[in-house]
């Protein structure tokens, strides 16, 4: 019993959980018609490269992949902040969320 | 403890991504993705970046995601319709998101070399973190700073009302 509290994860499992991750958030902003809940499924992929930045940090036992994510956060937050601005500015033009009726340009 | 705790927080990774996709609420999915972006703090933890875990709560799991339940309650958001979607999406998109995923999956078990992560390994303390951020790394530091306020400054003209043409008219 005492080995198995003391047992060890391989780093490729985190890769895996990070790959399965990024996959789920491409699905969803594929199969997500709401423009919130596909710009949702866009942090989930943001979120999950993270992880892998952070697995390969500390594979090679260096901070770079850990300041990595650190620049990532900032960015995401730059990103959160004006793609929401941008959702309000097109709900209060087109007064709706769904990305069918949001069709102005497309061919 | 470790492999626990992997299994624990991974599982509720995996779940609440399921959710998000799953819920018709947008108030709900953001209720998952906080799920999500919690449960990877404690995976940052077990690989020993303290910084990134207490990073991740407060920036993602708070202010992103107050910002993106804000939203949500602000537009009112109902349930999304459920529609079809777009062609593009069913004959490029999903095949693409297999092959995404196979070629991850394969690459990953075939990665030679990978370590293990313990319980009893060090964790990266902030000031290790801190010493080459502000000297290496101080440049790109601070011109993300400048970012910010654009990006600030950005999402006011963007969210103010009128945006442009009533002001220009009086």
């Amino acid at each position: 019993m005492n080995s198995f509290f003391t047992q060890e994860v391989p780093l490729s499992w985190y890769l895996m959980l990070s790959a399965i991750l990024f996959s789920l958030g491409v699905v969803g902003f594929l199969i997500k018609r709401n423009l919130i809940t596909m710009f949702m499924s866009i942090e989930l992929m943001l979120n999950a490269v993270n992880l892998s930045f952070v697995t390969f940090a500390r594979q090679w036992h260096t901070v770079q992949g850990q300041i990595f994510v650190l620049f990532v956060m900032v960015v995401a937050a730059a990103e959160a902040a004006v793609g929401l601005a941008i959702i309000i500015a097109v709900f209060r033009t087109r007064a709706t969320l769904a990305v069918d009726r949001i069709d102005l340009m497309k061919l | 403890m470790h492999l626990i705790l992997f299994f624990m927080f991974a599982g509720f990774c995996l779940a609440g991504a399921v959710n998000l996709l799953l819920q018709s609420h947008p108030i709900n999915s953001a209720l998952s993705l906080i799920v999500v972006m919690t449960s990877l703090a404690v995976l940052y933890l077990l690989l020993g970046a303290e910084f990134l875990a207490a990073a991740q709560v407060i920036v993602y799991a708070g202010a992103i995601m107050v910002l993106f339940t804000l939203v949500v309650m602000l537009l009112n958001a109902g349930r999304e319709a459920r529609t079809r979607g777009s062609l593009a999406a069913r004959v490029v998109g999903f095949p693409a998101v297999v092959t995404i995923l196979a070629v991850l999956a394969t690459v990953v078990l075939h990665l030679q070399g990978m370590g293990v992560a313990r319980a009893s390994d060090g964790i990266t303390s902030t000031a290790e973190l801190g010493a080459v951020l502000f000297t290496r790394l101080l440049l790109p530091f601070e011109v993300t700073s400048v970012l910010i306020l654009i990006a600030i400054l950005g999402a006011v003209a963007l969210a103010r009302h009128g945006n442009g043409e009533e002001a220009a008219d009086k």
